[in-house]
C-alpha cells in the first residue's frame, strides 16, 4: 500500500491555544529524552530531577496508590530553625522531652558563595516501601491501607527496635510511657481523623516551609509542586529504594 | 504413672540416686565455679530485670540511633555458636561420620544451652518480651526476618531438646530426624538472623547478601571451637583422659576449625577491600573505624588476632594431638568470636542515617560503651552458659557414648 506523505505547507496550523498543558509536558519530555538531556542525571536536567521525585517506575506516575496519597513537600529554604514545627508536633502528639517525631537538620557549608546554612526539616517519610513496616515481627506498625500514613499499633509493639533499624530516616523512638516506639502519623490520631486538614508542623510552621497535602489530587499544592518541572525537587536518601513521600525543594 | 514407673529399665528413685551420687562426686573446686556461674547468672537476671522494668534509656547506653547495644550482638554470639555446635555435630549423628560421631550428646545439650544464653540476654534486650510471646503467635508478619528467626530458634529449640531426649533414650532413629529437622531449623534461623542486618537497604555496612553467607561459614567456625573447648574443659571436669573415639572427634572438629577460619578469613578480607575500594558512603566510614579507627583494637586484636590468625597456628601446630594447645587456641577463638559480633553489630549503626548528608552531629561515628547493667547481662549469658555445662556434666555422667552410636 503506497503510504500517503503529509504535505506540511498545505496543512492548516492548528494553533497553540488548544493544547492542553499535560500534551505541553509530553511534548517536552519527549524532546529532552530525544536529545538525551532526560538520561543525563540530575544535575542538567530538571525533567530528570522531577521525573526522579515520584520515586518509582513510570506506573507509579500515573496511579499513587493511596486516595487520599497524604504527602508533604519541604521547602529547605523557608526553614529558619525556629523549631515551632517541634514544638507544635510535642504538644499535639504528646511527645516527651527525651524523643521527637520531626527534627530539623542543621547543614554548615563555610565556603559557600552567600548562605552558608540550611536546615532541613525531617519527618517520617511515610514510604511506599517502608522497610519498618517489613521487618516488625508483630506488625505492630503498618501502611494505613487507604491513605499510606504509616501507623503505630502500640499493643503490638514488643520493642525490637528493628524499625528503628530499618528506617533511614531515623524517624522513630521509642516512648517509654506508651512503651511502645512512637512516630510521625501526619498527625493522623489528632488531627486528619478529626476533620482537620492539615498536620500540626505544617500549620505552626510561620514562613511556609512544610506544605502538606494530597498527592494523588492534581488540585493540591503538593501534587502541583511535585509535577512541576521549573524546579528540582528532591527525596532524602534516594539510594534506601523506599520511595518516600516527603520532598524537598527550593523557593 | 507411679513414681517408680520405669525408664528404660532404671527406676525414678534410683535415677534421683545415680544424680546425686554424680552431682557428690564434684570437687570443692567445681563446686565453687558452679556457683560463680550460678551467681553471674543471678546478677544477669537482677540487671536486666531493672532495666526492663525501669527503662532501658535509664540503665543501658543505647540511644535512639545506636539502638542496639552490646546485647544484641552477645544474643548474635550466643545463638550463632549454638547453630554451630548443631551444624558441626551433626556431621557424625546425621550424616554417619564415625569421627565426629562421639561429639553428639554433649554437642546436642550445649547447642540448647548457647540457645538458652541467647534467649536470656535478648529477654533482657526487648523492651516487652511479655508482649512478644503473645503476639509473635497471633499476629505474625511474614516479611520479618526477625519473626522468622525468633520462631525457627524457637522450634530448633524444642526439636533439640526431643533429640537430646532421644538420644538418651536410645531412640536413634527419632534422633536422627531430630538432628536433621533441628540442623534445617538452625541454618534457617541463622540466615535469617543475618537477614535482619543484611536487608536493611538503609544500612551500607551491613546491606547485602554478604552477612547470610557468611554467618553460616562463621557459624561452623565457632562451632568447631566450641567442641574442642567444652570438650577438653569437660574431661577435665570430670578427671578423665580422651579415648581413641573423642581423640579423633576432636583432630576432626579442628579439622573443621581451621577450614571456618580459612573460609572466614577469605570473606572478612573480601568484605574489607570491599567496603574501603570505591569510598562507598557510610561503609567506608565504618570499615576505616575498625582499620584505623576507634574500633581498630577492637578488629585487629580480637576479631583477626584472637578469632582467626593466632588459633589457626595454634590448631596448625597442634597436629590434633596436643590438646592444651587446641584449648588455648579455642578460647582465643571464642573470645575473638565475641567481638567479631560486637563489630558487626555496633560498627554498622553507629554510621549515622543522615552521614551522607553532611549535616550537623552526623558527620562522624555515634559513640556507644556499654553501661554497666548491659555488660551485667551478657556476663550473666556466660554465667548461664558455665552453669549449665558444668551442670550438665554431672547429671548426665559426663555425656557418654551408647555402644551403638
Amino acid at each position: 500500500m503506497k503510504k500517503q506523505l503529509l504535505d506540511l505547507d498545505k496543512s492548516h496550523n492548528e494553533g497553540v491555544e488548544n493544547i492542553s498543558a499535560e500534551e505541553r509536558r509530553n511534548f517536552l519530555k519527549m524532546g529532552l529524552t530525544l536529545t538525551g538531556v532526560f538520561a543525563s542525571g540530575t544535575l542538567f536536567s530538571l525533567v530528570g530531577s522531577a521525573q526522579k521525585v515520584f520515586a518509582s517506575d513510570a506506573a507509579f506516575v500515573e496511579k499513587y496508590p493511596y486516595k487520599p496519597h497524604y504527602s508533604m513537600m519541604v521547602h529547605v529554604d523557608r526553614c529558619i530553625d525556629c523549631e515551632r514545627c517541634k514544638k507544635a508536633c510535642a504538644m499535639t502528639n504528646d511527645v516527651p522531652d527525651y524523643g521527637f517525631r520531626t527534627n530539623i537538620l542543621e547543614r554548615e557549608v563555610p565556603n559557600a558563595i552567600g548562605v552558608k546554612t540550611e536546615f532541613i526539616p525531617v519527618l517520617c517519610n511515610h514510604c511506599n516501601l517502608s522497610q519498618c513496616t517489613r521487618v516488625c515481627p508483630t506488625k505492630a506498625t503498618y501502611k494505613n491501607p487507604s491513605n499510606g500514613i504509616v501507623m503505630m499499633d502500640t499493643t503490638k509493639c514488643i520493642g525490637c527496635l528493628s524499625c528503628q533499624m530499618a528506617c533511614p530516616y531515623n524517624a522513630r523512638y521509642f516512648h517509654e510511657e506508651k512503651m511502645a516506639v512512637d512516630k510521625c502519623s501526619f498527625c493522623w490520631e489528632s488531627r486528619l481523623s478529626k476533620g482537620e486538614k492539615l498536620t500540626a508542623c505544617a500549620e505552626a510552621c510561620p514562613a511556609g516551609a512544610r506544605i502538606f497535602g494530597d498527592l494523588s489530587n492534581p488540585k493540591d499544592q503538593v501534587y502541583k509542586k511535585v509535577h512541576q518541572i521549573e524546579k528540582t525537587v528532591w527525596v532524602l536518601r534516594p539510594e534506601a529504594g523506599t520511595k518516600p513521600n516527603v520532598f524537598y525543594t527550593r523557593g | 504413672m507411679s513414681p517408680n514407673s520405669n525408664s528404660g529399665g532404671l527406676t525414678l528413685n534410683g535415677l534421683e540416686r545415680q544424680v546425686v551420687s554424680r552431682m557428690k562426686s564434684g570437687s570443692n573446686r567445681y563446686f565453687v565455679v558452679v556457683l560463680i556461674f550460678g551467681l553471674l547468672m543471678l546478677a544477669g537476671s537482677i540487671a536486666g530485670l531493672m532495666a526492663t522494668v525501669g527503662g532501658h534509656h535509664v540503665y543501658y547506653n543505647v540511644n535512639r540511633e545506636l539502638a542496639w547495644g552490646v546485647l544484641i550482638s552477645t544474643y548474635v554470639y550466643f545463638v550463632v555458636t549454638s547453630t554451630g555446635l548443631c551444624l558441626v555435630s551433626s556431621i557424625g549423628h546425621i550424616f554417619g561420620v564415625e569421627s565426629f560421631m562421639p561429639l553428639a550428646k554433649r554437642a546436642v545439650f550445649l547447642a540448647i544451652v548457647t540457645l538458652c544464653a541467647g534467649f536470656f540476654v535478648i529477654c533482657a534486650e526487648i523492651k516487652v518480651p511479655i508482649r512478644m510471646m503473645l503476639y509473635n503467635i497471633i499476629s505474625p508478619n511474614l516479611t520479618s526476618n526477625i519473626w522468622w528467626m525468633g520462631t525457627l530458634y524457637g522450634v530448633a529449640l524444642a526439636v533439640m531438646i526431643l533429640e537430646f531426649i532421644f538420644l538418651y533414650t536410645n531412640k536413634v532413629k527419632l534422633a536422627v530426624i531430630c538432628g536433621f529437622t533441628a540442623a534445617v531449623g538452625e541454618i534457617a534461623a541463622n540466615s535469617n538472623l543475618a537477614g535482619v542486618f543484611g536487608l536493611l537497604n538503609g544500612r551500607d555496612f551491613w546491606h547485602g547478601a554478604f552477612l547470610p553467607i557468611f554467618f553460616i561459614g562463621s557459624a561452623v567456625m565457632t562451632g568447631a571451637a566450641a567442641l574442642i573447648f567444652f570438650h577438653v574443659l569437660a574431661y577435665r571436669v570430670n578427671h578423665e583422659i580422651m579415648d581413641d573415639p573423642m581423640l579423633r572427634a576432636m583432630q576432626g572438629c579442628r579439622k573443621v576449625a581451621i577450614l571456618g577460619i580459612c573460609i572466614v578469613s577469605f570473606f572478612t578480607i573480601w568484605r574489607m577491600v570491599s567496603l574501603v575500594a570505591g569510598e562507598p558512603s557510610g561503609a567506608y566510614l565504618g570499615a576505616m573505624a575498625m582499620i584505623k579507627g576507634s574500633y581498630a583494637f577492637s578488629f585487629w586484636v580480637f576479631e583477626i588476632g584472637f578469632a582467626l590468625v593466632l588459633p589457626l597456628i595454634l590448631y596448625i601446630r597442634s597436629q590434633g594431638t596436643n590438646l592444651r594447645m587446641m584449648l588455648v587456641a579455642s578460647t582465643l577463638m571464642i573470645i575473638g568470636l565475641f567481638f567479631m559480633r560486637y563489630n558487626m553489630v555496633i560498627v554498622g549503626q553507629a554510621i549515622p542515617v543522615y552521614y551522607s548528608l553532611g549535616v550537623n552531629g552526623s558527620k562522624e561515628l555515634i559513640k556507644y560503651f556499654p553501661s554497666y547493667l548491659e555488660i551485667l547481662v551478657t556476663l550473666g549469658g556466660f554465667g548461664l552458659t558455665g552453669f549449665l555445662f558444668l551442670l550438665g556434666e554431672k547429671v548426665f555422667g559426663g555425656h557418654k557414648m551408647d555402644a551403638h552410636h
